[in-house]
């Protein structure tokens, strides 16, 4: 086909196309989750277990006691004062976000809850962030809540001795000395 | 305690993907940026368009590219009463099979027609292209039907 | 080789939008009855678990992911997914069980499709690069089908209404469909076209829901104490890509499949089709040359309720239904996937000695 072959030739070979995709969707928060975000709406962190004494308790909850495959049909108040379990230091931008790295990403467990959550540490030095850290949350206006995790700001260090690594995520919702 | 039943929020999710085209898809959207359509010969000597990059029934590596027209004949369509906000046109329309002249397999595509009662299987129809050719699928903006 | 045993299967009811349950509680309570049909507290107690779904549908990435949480998956256990209907989760595990590697297994499938707008998103499992492009959803090219049939005189319009009629009718029996009702096929011929040819009610409807199933090997079943049917063969194949170079009025790889499950050594009762356009229906039912002494979707079928990535469990399941109630001796389940019946899957069950 060189008749085919000289038309090509005058034109750039295409190699690559933009497809992008675009889908539009409602999404829907699940039960559980419907219920925790309301209870964040009201400034209060809620955790929820199955209905047995001494079960994990799960915050954020997504429905289930993923240890079991149960459903978490119970409600726990958790506090809003926390352990560092993990963390690390963000040099890179969040798209959308106005927070300006170097900032901190921390695996965070609530006094009360079993299980870490991911949010954001800040009036601290980096430097100084370490495991089993004591921190608590920097709420955002009463009148500016709605059902969201960013309710908190950031959470940030308060004067409490640390958690030894052990007792990571199993403290009571009254804390270390509780 | 009241709460609300279904917390709910619209989003769209974006995929915004670049695709390679490889030598066969790229040859046929290269051609259409010139306002060519172009099919490929199978292994049983058929002029599949648009051209596919093995043979569905060997899986042997297709190569030999043949021009194909700018017409065709309507296999079957589809008429939409009710587009969808993603699709092509945005007022009744078909989709459908155009066998193009010189292929022996039919492609999907649209014709913009006013109503059903136009369109109908074995109809001739032409390709309209869209005032910017960029090497892409709907460089053909849709089908039109042949006045006789 | 083991022979292999359905003993157990629970769905979930198809309704038009779940509200604000999130996967795993829609697969929770299905979870639960499977379990308490089967005697067991959850996946521990299998060897092996398997699951469909496809985040597209939700549009929520990993949600799949969130379905492990509905387990019991402490301490860890063997699980895999396919992104696609959990009937091939069901083949999967066959494969798994077949290999020697786990005597039972769990399989489930779900499905949240009211927050997309389904038609438009499966039509980006199409071609990249010729299809997805133009955004042609599934009932448009379901038409494209349908209208092939009848103007090849293969079919009328007529006998796709009968097949919806028939539809809403048997559906009236089952506790889980969303469309039901004792319909005529004039009062179906007497609605106006959707996408025509298609009348709405030639198009299955969109559900959100889910389902389940625990397989097992013979000796398992009969060790639970469990009626059981014998799974005696199955087999999938698909149809190229392009639909322009297959015969659309025909299904050649339902009937390529079912010759290999071993659909012809016996009589069939009963044939379970996914086919979610009424016109389908016919197409697979000629494509295996099955006759009036089988029972052709009896429970409604997927125009009754159409449970994306579980419903060819379903199919599976109301085979497997029917049989341990004594109802069938053998049966086929059929489910497919892709445009216009590109992919199919065809199962074959069998009761067991002790059922």
């Amino acid at each position: 086909m060189s008749e085919e072959k000289s038309m090509s030739e005058q034109h750039e070979i295409i190699t690559g196309i933009e497809a992008p995709i675009y889908l539009k969707y409602n999404f829907t928060a699940g039960a559980a989750p419907t219920r925790f975000l309301a209870q964040l709406k009201k400034g209060k962190l809620t955790g929820q277990c199955r209905a047995e004494p001494g079960a994990p308790v799960y915050v954020p909850p997504r429905g289930s006691c993923p240890a079991t495959g149960l459903p978490t049909e119970q409600e726990v108040e958790v506090s809003d004062k926390a352990t560092v379990q993990s963390f690390t230091i963000v040099h890179i931008p969040i798209p959308g976000n106005p927070i300006e790295p170097p900032f901190v990403v921390a695996n965070l467990v609530a006094d009360g809850a079993n299980i870490s959550f991911i949010h954001l540490m800040s009036e601290c030095d980096n430097a100084e962030v370490h495991i089993g850290q004591r921190v608590q949350a920097i709420w955002k206006p009463e009148d500016e809540w709605d059902y969201a995790m960013d309710n908190i700001k950031y959470f940030k260090p308060i004067d409490e001795p640390d958690v030894p690594v052990e007792q990571i995520g199993k403290l009571p919702v009254t804390g270390l000395e509780g | 305690m009241s709460q609300p039943d279904i917390l709910n929020q619209a989003f769209e999710l974006g995929f915004t993907y670049t695709r390679s085209t490889g030598p066969v898809v790229g040859r046929f959207l290269t051609e259409l940026k010139k306002r060519n359509i172009v099919g490929i010969k199978a292994s049983d000597g058929r002029v599949v368009v648009p051209p596919m990059e093995y043979d569905p029934d060997t899986a042997e590596a297709l190569s030999d590219f043949v021009a194909v027209g700018q017409e065709g004949e309507v296999v079957s369509f589809a008429w939409v009463k009710h587009p969808r906000e993603a699709h092509p046109m945005d007022k009744p329309f078909a989709w459908a099979l155009i066998k193009l002249d010189g292929a022996d397999v039919p492609m999907v595509h649209c014709i913009a027609a006013k109503q059903e009662s136009d369109v109908s299987t074995g109809a001739r129809v032409k390709a309209v292209w869209a005032d910017d050719t960029i090497g892409f699928i709907t460089d053909i903006r849709c089908f039109e039907l042949v006045k006789e | 080789m083991k022979e292999i045993a359905i003993v157990g299967y629970q769905q979930s009811d198809c309704v038009s939008d779940a509200g604000a349950l999130n996967e795993v509680e829609l697969i929770i309570p299905v979870l639960e009855r499977v379990f308490e049909q089967v005697g067991i507290s959850n996946a521990q107690d299998v060897d092996f678990v398997c699951s469909g779904s496809c985040d597209y549908l939700q549009g929520a990435a990993f949600a799949f992911v969130l379905g492990v949480d509905a387990l019991g998956a402490v301490p860890p256990i063997k699980e895999s997914h396919v992104e696609m209907d959990a009937a091939w989760a069901f083949y999967e595990s066959i494969l798994k069980i077949r290999m020697g590697h786990a005597d039972s297994a769990l399989i489930y499938g779900f499905g949240k499709s009211s927050p997309g707008e389904l038609p438009i998103v499966l039509s980006q499992q199409l071609d990249p690069y010729y299809l997805a492009p133009q955004w042609v959803d599934t009932i448009s090219l379901a038409a494209l089908q349908a209208r092939l049939m009848l103007d090849q005189g293969k079919i009328t319009e007529r006998d796709m209404a009968e097949v919806v009629a028939r539809s809403r009718r048997n559906a009236l029996n089952n506790p889980h469909a969303q469309l039901k009702g004792d319909v005529t096929a004039d009062e179906v011929l007497a609605e106006e076209t959707y996408l025509s040819p298609l009348r709405k009610a030639d198009i299955c409807p969109v559900s959100d829901g889910a389902s389940a199933a625990v397989i097992c090997t013979v000796e398992k079943a009969q060790e639970w104490g469990l009626p059981y049917a014998v799974i005696t063969g199955i087999d999938h194949i698909i149809e190229s890509h392009n639909p322009g170079m297959r015969d659309l009025t025909d299904s050649v790889s339902t009937r390529k499949a079912a010759e290999n499950a071993g659909m012809g050594e016996g009589k069939v009762d009963v044939a379970e089709f996914y086919a979610p356009f009424s016109h389908q229906e016919i197409i697979l039912t000629r494509a295996l040359g099955l006759g009036d002494d089988t029972s052709i979707n009896p429970s409604g079928g997927v125009l009754a309720g159409n449970l994306m990535m579980a419903s060819g469990l379903s199919r599976i399941g109301e085979v497997f239904n029917r049989i341990v109630r004594g109802e069938a001796d053998r049966g086929l389940a059929h489910t497919t996937s892709g445009p216009c019946l590109q992919h199919n899957l065809v199962a074959i069950l069998e009761k067991g000695e002790a059922a």
